[in-house]
């Protein structure tokens, strides 16, 4: 029987319901220190002293004049200090170390910071400092608007969000001979080991970085395990011992990265029988203090800011500013979610101007095989916008209920979106990811770098691997990511896992299955020994990608989604609630339908917090409702039942057909909830969408003169 | 102190104010009750404590004097809520569940969705939206009877 397509038994077997499963503070290590961050309490200053308030016997204390190596966190820019040196640049900034066995000794430790205040920028589009700019440009947006019929313009909002992993940022820095071991719960071990490497510089011959069970991760544990990395060797390269840092839930929130807030302006020409001729789009999002990975978040934001729509004039711009908060980060959808809100909720409005049905609108102008995104890039057979937005109408009764809700106080609304899998541009290429298989006594193994963190990494890799190489599925393992034992296969991020590097893994699987010549792997280790394969990305042929003007194949493909959002609007409080969800996308297709549905209602749940109630409360730079009492997520009240179709349409690029699907159900609910508000009669524009937002919306109903702005 | 824990009588010598959270895994190496927030909204550390179950965050040891504990380990490794967890897919990265499951061993078996939403509403989830957990806990005893 063949594994792919099947929702087979997991690999993780039965040990995350047991409690038998290793999280990063589960391990202990003999002589274990605790330790902690003293970070800045303002936004922007220059430290003129710092002064212990505790009798320092017992320990140990870093601050920037103990980096052995250079004072940086290695990202795309070196901008970010690993500890404060003269200035900070956000409130939470790290300054100093301190580690104690004692974690009450610890905690009672004071440390006084003096600062001299500098000017503070909380304000993205009035910043002076930009991080990057993007321009796409498609046709001519002159020629575009002179034979537009009807003007459409409108801003939207998003606010920013946090992951809220279950399990807050933790890892234990272990001496070991010859360098450091480090443990814990991130996403991408190869990024922390880059990061490492230059704080410790030569001081620390050998650095290895291992992924202990990973308690979520959203891509709040893609960049960021790369600062308290560093900061627990830094403590234990000074004490000799092992450091064990792990957050707690209010420090977790309060300084680590978010989800960039963003504001998009639309301007939309249209023939008044409602096709889009021409598209002009600006995008604003706030990085925070530093760069981190701000540029990345902004390109795939932009790329997918004109929607899935087909426009022959089209413009974007983007730009991502510095502001004097926490840096904004990598966050399931990477950008995207936030240009795609703007995008759909904009589509409900020119429906709304041209007097006709969203959904037509839609038909008229969806991307098709053979058209081109913004971009350039000529999409596929694999292009399924008209299929999901078909099946999604049909399956949620959105027709019917679009004329039986009217006037209730109710509403219906959907989104119509894409998200593209795998790196942008050229990034693949770069990464040049190496995967490798290895026979053993009882099968193979799988050796790459990305992680399980939650998503079923090790059970989709194996399906795939098994069936590749024509095994039992029970006949493959996957090792544990320890960055001295795997090849860097990339980061687990960007839709990529399935679609790259399991791509890569069936390739070498086909290898070895060529090598072996009909005998099984067990066999052919017990008889020739142990044999190990190796496959490296090569980059196609057929893509084409120029970084400097923003032409050609931004992605290897796209994923597409149709969400539809039923929601009931209290006429008392303005609290709006999702009653019923449908979700139709299309992947390439399941290679295990359980944990892909698991994905979609996962990352569903995710976008209906961040439209109805999470709400980052940002005051002088600071998030102030640092904690789960008042940063709320939905619970089981708050989620609605959810109607899941997966269709398929496989991908030829992708193993067995498949594509990326882990970001793809975060872009929906936003819009598909907003539009359904607007249904029920207030014109919301912004999210989160809270009951005084609503409340503050112009009603809909009679319908207002139509406006622009 | 005495207290039970699992069915094991048990002497632990700890500050009174300490969290029964950090007895059970630091003092009586238990770690699969996890700490999610501290602060008693997730739900990730949830023990049954004489039947009821708590977040063990907010209890100091001192209240849980002579109490009968129940942990996630106190259920034996293969107990048909934890097998359906995995099948289902009710356990995503896997923090939650201890807690989660604790959640719902009291409802028994084949509990109504409405009963199970309102047992697990301060439980919090942020991989799996609630919808498998609910197939999980619902399903979980099958043909077989609750031990």
């Amino acid at each position: 029987m063949t594994a792919v397509g099947q929702s087979v038994a997991r690999k993780e077997g039965l040990g995350k319901a047991t409690g038998e499963a290793k999280y990063a503070d589960d391990l202990t290590f003999p002589g274990t220190l605790h330790g902690r961050t003293i970070r800045s309490t303002v936004a922007h200053a220059r430290i003129t002293g710092v002064r212990l308030d505790f009798d320092p016997a017992g320990f140990t204390v870093v601050d920037h004049r103990d980096i052995p190596g250079s004072n940086h966190i290695a990202l795309i820019e070196h901008d970010q200090p690993c500890l404060a040196a003269g200035e900070v640049r956000h409130v939470a900034e790290p300054i100093l170390l301190l580690a104690h066995e004692d974690r009450e000794a610890l905690r009672g430790a004071t440390v006084h910071v003096d600062y001299e205040p500098l000017p503070v920028v909380t304000d993205p589009e009035a910043s002076p400092t930009t991080f990057k700019e993007i321009l796409i440009e498609k046709g001519s947006l002159d020629k575009g608007f002179a034979k537009a019929e009807v003007l459409v313009e409108g801003t939207y909002r998003t606010g920013s969000q946090e992951h809220v992993y279950l399990e807050p940022n933790g890892v234990i820095a272990v001496p070991e001979a010859g360098g450091i071991a480090l443990y814990g719960s991130l996403q991408c071990p190869f990024y922390v080991l880059k990061a490492l490497k230059p704080v410790l510089g030569a001081a620390v011959a050998n650095v290895r970085v291992v992924q202990t069970e990973t308690g979520g991760g959203f891509g709040g544990k893609e960049e960021y395990p790369s600062v308290i990395a560093a900061h627990a060797c830094l403590l234990a390269l000074k004490s000799g011992r092992p450091v064990k840092i792990v957050y707690d839930r209010e420090e977790d929130m309060w300084a680590t990265t978010k989800r960039h807030p963003c504001v998009v302006r639309h301007r939309t020409g249209l023939t008044r029988d409602g096709r889009l001729v021409a598209m002009d789009v600006d995008v604003v999002m706030d990085g925070g203090a530093y760069c981190t990975l701000s540029p990345v978040v902004l390109s795939r934001g932009v790329i997918h800011a004109a929607g899935p729509y087909r426009c022959a004039n089209t413009r974007i711009r983007g730009r991502a500013t510095m502001t004097h908060t926490p840096p904004n980060g990598a966050f399931r959808g990477f950008g995207a979610p936030q240009t795609q809100f703007a995008m759909e909720v904009h589509m409900d409005r020119v429906a709304e101007r041209l007097g006709v049905d969203p959904v037509k609108l839609r038909l008229k102008n969806a991307l098709k095989p053979g058209d081109t995104t913004a971009t350039g890039q000529k999409l596929g057979d694999d292009t399924s916008a008209v299929a999901v937005l078909r099946a999604a109408v049909k399956k949620s009764g959105y027709n019917r209920k679009r004329v039986s809700l009217k006037g209730t106080g109710a509403g219906i609304g959907l989104a119509l979106f894409y998200h593209g899998s795998g790196f942008t541009g050229s990034g693949e290429v770069m990464l040049a990811s190496t995967v490798a298989l290895e026979t053993t006594a009882t099968g193979a193994r799988i050796l790459v770098a990305n992680t399980e963190i939650g998503q079923g990494t090790r059970t989709m890799l194996a399906q795939i691997v098994a069936d590749a190489l024509g095994v039992p599925y029970e006949q493959v393992e996957v090792a544990q990511p320890d960055t001295s034992k795997v090849p860097d296969s990339g980061p687990t991020v960007a839709s990529r896992t399935c679609m790259v590097v399991g791509g890569l893994l069936e390739k070498c699987a086909i290898a070895m299955r060529a090598r072996l010549g009909g005998m099984s792997p067990s066999a052919w280790h017990a008889n020739r020994g142990p044999l190990r394969l190796e496959q490296r990305y090569e980059a196609a042929a057929t893509r084409q990608w120029d970084d400097a003007t923003y032409r050609g194949d931004a992605y290897a493909t796209f994923a597409w989604g149709c969400d539809v959002a039923e929601v009931s609007v209290d006429p008392v409080t303005y609290a709006a609630r999702v009653v019923k969800f449908t979700a139709v996308q299309e992947f390439g297709r399941p290679i295990h339908p359980a944990m892909a549905r698991g994905q979609i209602e996962g990352g569903s749940a995710q976008g209906i917090g961040w439209a109805l109630m999470e709400h980052v409360v940002l005051k002088d730079g600071a998030m102030h409702n640092a904690q789960l009492t008042n940063y709320i997520i939905p619970t089981t009240l708050d989620t609605p039942p959810m109607d899941v179709i997966m269709l398929e349409n496989p991908f030829g690029g992708g193993p067995f057909g498949a594509k990326g699907l882990g970001e793809l159900p975060i872009d929906g609910p936003a819009p598909a909830i907003v539009n359904a508000i607007r249904h029920a009669g207030l014109d919301v524009r912004s999210i989160p969408a809270l009951p005084e937002v609503l409340h503050a919306s112009p009603p809909l109903d009679p319908p207002p003169p139509a406006r622009a702005g | 102190m005495r207290l039970t824990v699992n069915g094991t009588p048990v002497e632990v010598d700890a500050p009174p104010m300490k969290r029964l959270l950090d007895v059970l895994r630091e003092d009586c190496s238990l770690t699969g009750t996890k700490e999610g927030c501290g602060e008693g909204e997730c739900g990730a550390c949830t023990v049954l404590v004489d039947g009821v179950a708590v977040a063990s965050c907010l209890v100091p040891f001192a209240q849980a004097a002579g109490a009968s504990i129940t942990t996630i380990e106190g259920l034996g490794g293969n107990h048909p809520l934890q097998v359906a967890f995995m099948r289902e897919v009710g356990a995503q990265c896997g923090i939650c569940t201890p807690g989660m499951i604790m959640a719902a061993l009291p409802l028994g078996p084949k509990p109504s969705l409405a009963k199970v939403k309102d047992a697990l509403a301060g439980n919090l989830c942020r991989c799996t939206g609630y919808e498998a957990i609910y197939r999980a806990i619902r399903s979980a005893w099958g043909e077989q009877a609750p031990t």
